[in-house]
């Protein structure tokens, strides 16, 4: 496949292209790479403190870690979730962002948004550790599960990686992209479970039903690769289970179209990418 | 020198859409019904030739040639819309040094960085790393992040990344010029090295002069036709030729709008300022050492007495050149009403090959009050005399001879 080929090729410039975003990420900064970690635990205070205690969600018991913390159960969501926003965020606008580049030398364009996307697999990796730190403490054992995790990472990052390819050439010729792109990340988020629970879905859908409304409320909300994607990552590091056969090979599936279909078009449409930027 | 192609550009067509109205907003698309209106502009037509390998190829024209979008398709940058170009070897473009440098980073992880980019892997880089650093004569500053480089500074670090990634074929566009003379030297002879290593290089540029010495080969191209192809030197002659025929045709009269200033009480008005060869034609380009008259055409409302004119010149680089005027020539005119002019005839004009503005002014006697001044109204180039031996640089052509006295006898024989 030629695109193996060309990523092998540009290997030492993705790393490199990686390397600085990671590094050029926080200069400056008092805090350095600190802020990697600063964010998500600010916004995991935040919506402890909104959803866990002004809006009492109910927190699930881990099966079989017996954990019931709703901080550590949002987490576990939380995290996969801002990785996957701020990759595709990010990796949507790494072509703009870089448009004096692609101008000015040739290399595989992808490597750009391969890139970006990496840096903040540095980001998630750091912060998974540390969450991983924090189970522990609390007393619950992904680390058996722990290559069920990274295999779990490898296939939202190829996920996100296709959405990012797509959306980056759309966002060449199509400035309006991102600013789409932006609400409906925050639709998105609210339509996974991650500040609450599926068990509130399926009570939804019970009084539905109840109710005479024939809508499958269930089927819909579970075609969202993203609520695949979220229970896969509880299931090893909260509950400490593998998790279900059925969401992995969803997840798998989404993950190889996703890249497969970012790739094709992005190979489609390069032909007039620079003089669009 | 071999005669394998080491660059075929075969039939090759590139178009860009000129856009009435850029279709980067929904709204603009929804209104249109989803299609951008454009113009079709063809940059480049049905442009083939080919480039030997071991050459120096310049490609020349007037800007809007598609010279540049020539040269970013053999780069791979853009794609043709037609045709097709193969090179044969690795390919580097310098089309703007230290593109890939991020501020933030120091100098070391932006030679890495960029090094990478124009294709250099990591064992070659750590390789050359010091070769680049010296080159590029920053070894204090290496540490420090590039955004506090002074742009002298950038740009050599840039180009000594650049120049160190030894591709087969480098192309370059108009970054000749980079740093001091000092640092000049070192590029050239860098160049050298690169042509005598039998590496193929392709140039765009407007220095006509260092083209015709620089290259063995080149193509002109006009409004994205391919003219001519072939000696170097013959094609810069004929090109610079033809530069003439055009300048000349459309030698600019107007005052109005050319000038970069104006100012002025306005009794008196400069309305044409220009310069004219031994024949009364106005030109723009002249040779070193022609005879050229300066005329002054001005329009005069009410009766100035003792007016002064003057005329002063400074080059592309703001070097103040040269100044005359007619009190300090001695030259009392009496009165002056409506319109006329003045002449200014230079016998020879001793300037080295440079690109000249005039400044011109009308002022009373006492040259404190100011009625007309006009900054950088005309332009006007000066090339080389054809044929004849031109002097080695600077701003002024004193027309030198050089001879030799007796030489001294060795001093081995002083001793016999």
């Amino acid at each position: 496949m030629s695109v193996v080929d060309d990523l092998k090729d540009s290997r030492g410039l993705l790393v490199n292209l990686t390397l600085r975003e990671v590094r050029g990420k926080y200069k400056r900064t008092l805090l350095g790479q600190g802020w990697s970690l600063l964010n998500p635990i600010a916004t995991l205070l935040i919506y402890t403190m909104v959803f866990g205690f002004v809006l009492r969600v109910p927190v699930p018991v881990g099966d079989p870690s017996g954990l019931q913390q709703f901080a550590l159960y949002l987490a576990c969501g939380l995290l996969p979730w801002t990785f996957f926003n701020n990759a595709v965020s990010s990796g949507m606008g790494s072509l703009i962002a870089n448009a004096n580049l692609l101008r000015k030398v040739f290399f595989w364009r992808p490597t750009l948004v391969f890139a970006t996307v990496f840096s903040w697999n540095v980001t998630f990796a750091i912060e998974m550790l540390v969450l991983v730190g924090a189970l522990l403490i609390f007393g619950a054992m992904p680390l058996p599960w722990l290559p069920v995790v990274v295999l779990a990472i490898v296939l939202l990052t190829m996920f996100a990686l296709g959405i990012a390819l797509l959306l980056s050439v759309a966002n060449v010729y199509f400035r309006d992209t991102q600013h789409f792109v932006t609400i409906g990340m925050q639709l998105w988020f609210y339509a996974t479970p991650i500040v609450y629970p599926y068990s509130l879905i399926q009570e939804q859908a019970a009084r539905m039903r109840a109710g005479g409304n024939g809508f499958p409320l269930e089927t819909v909300y579970r075609l969202n690769p993203l609520e695949r994607f979220v229970s896969v990552f509880r299931a090893p590091l909260y509950d400490n289970t593998f998790p279900y056969w059925g969401d992995l090979l969803f997840c798998a599936v989404a993950a190889v179209a996703s890249l497969l279909i970012g790739i094709a078009v992005f190979n489609r449409s390069q032909h007039r990418l620079v003089e669009e930027l | 020198m071999s005669s394998a192609p080491a660059v075929v550009v075969d039939d090759v067509s590139k178009q860009f859409r000129l856009y009435k109205e850029r279709n980067q907003s929904l709204k603009a698309a929804m209104m249109r019904g989803g299609r951008a209106s454009y113009e079709e502009y063809w940059a480049l037509r049905d442009v083939s030739f080919e480039i030997e390998e071991g050459s120096t190829f310049a490609l020349i024209g007037e800007n809007g040639s598609g010279k540049s979008t020539l040269l970013k398709c053999i780069a791979r940058i853009l794609n043709p819309e037609r045709g097709t170009i193969r090179t044969a070897g690795s390919v580097a473009a310098l089309l703007e040094l230290g593109s890939g440098f991020h501020p933030e980073l120091s100098g070391r992880e932006n030679v890495f960085l960029n090094g990478s980019i124009l294709g250099m892997s990591k064992r070659e880089l750590e390789r050359k790393f010091d070769e680049i650093v010296d080159f590029a004569g920053i070894e204090p500053f290496i540490d420090q992040p590039v955004k506090n480089y002074s742009s002298g500074m950038y740009m050599r670090l840039g180009f000594s990344v650049a120049i160190n990634v030894d591709p087969d074929i480098l192309l370059v566009d108009e970054v000749l010029a980079v740093g001091d003379a000092a640092f000049q030297d070192k590029c050239m002879e860098k160049f050298a090295e690169f042509r005598r290593a039998g590496k193929t290089v392709v140039i765009v540029s407007h220095a006509m002069g260092s083209m015709r010495t620089l290259c063995d080969q080149a193509a002109w191209l006009d409004h994205g036709n391919l003219l001519e192809v072939g000696r170097a030197d013959h094609i810069v002659d004929r090109y610079v030729d033809k530069g003439h025929e055009v300048a000349d045709a459309a030698a600019p009269v107007a005052v109005e709008g050319v000038a970069e200033a104006r100012w002025g009480s306005g009794e008196a008005r400069l309305t044409g300022v220009r310069l004219l060869d031994a024949g009364g034609t106005p030109r723009t380009q002249f040779h070193t050492s022609d005879p050229v008259t300066v005329r002054m055409e001005y329009e005069c409302s009410t009766r100035i007495e003792r007016p002064v004119f003057g005329l002063a010149m400074e080059n592309l680089d703001g070097v103040y050149v040269w100044a005359h005027n007619t009190r300090d020539a001695g030259l009392e005119l009496p009165a002056i009403q409506g319109p006329g002019h003045v002449d200014l005839q230079i016998p020879r004009l001793m300037l080295q090959p440079h690109t000249f503005d005039l400044i011109a002014s009308i002022v009373d006697h006492t040259t404190t009050h100011t009625y007309d001044f006009l900054r950088h109204c005309y332009r006007f180039t000066v090339e080389a005399e054809p044929d004849k031996p031109r002097e080695s640089g600077g701003i002024l052509a004193l027309d030198g001879r050089w001879t030799a006295g007796e030489f001294a006898p060795l001093a081995s024989e002083a001793l016999h």
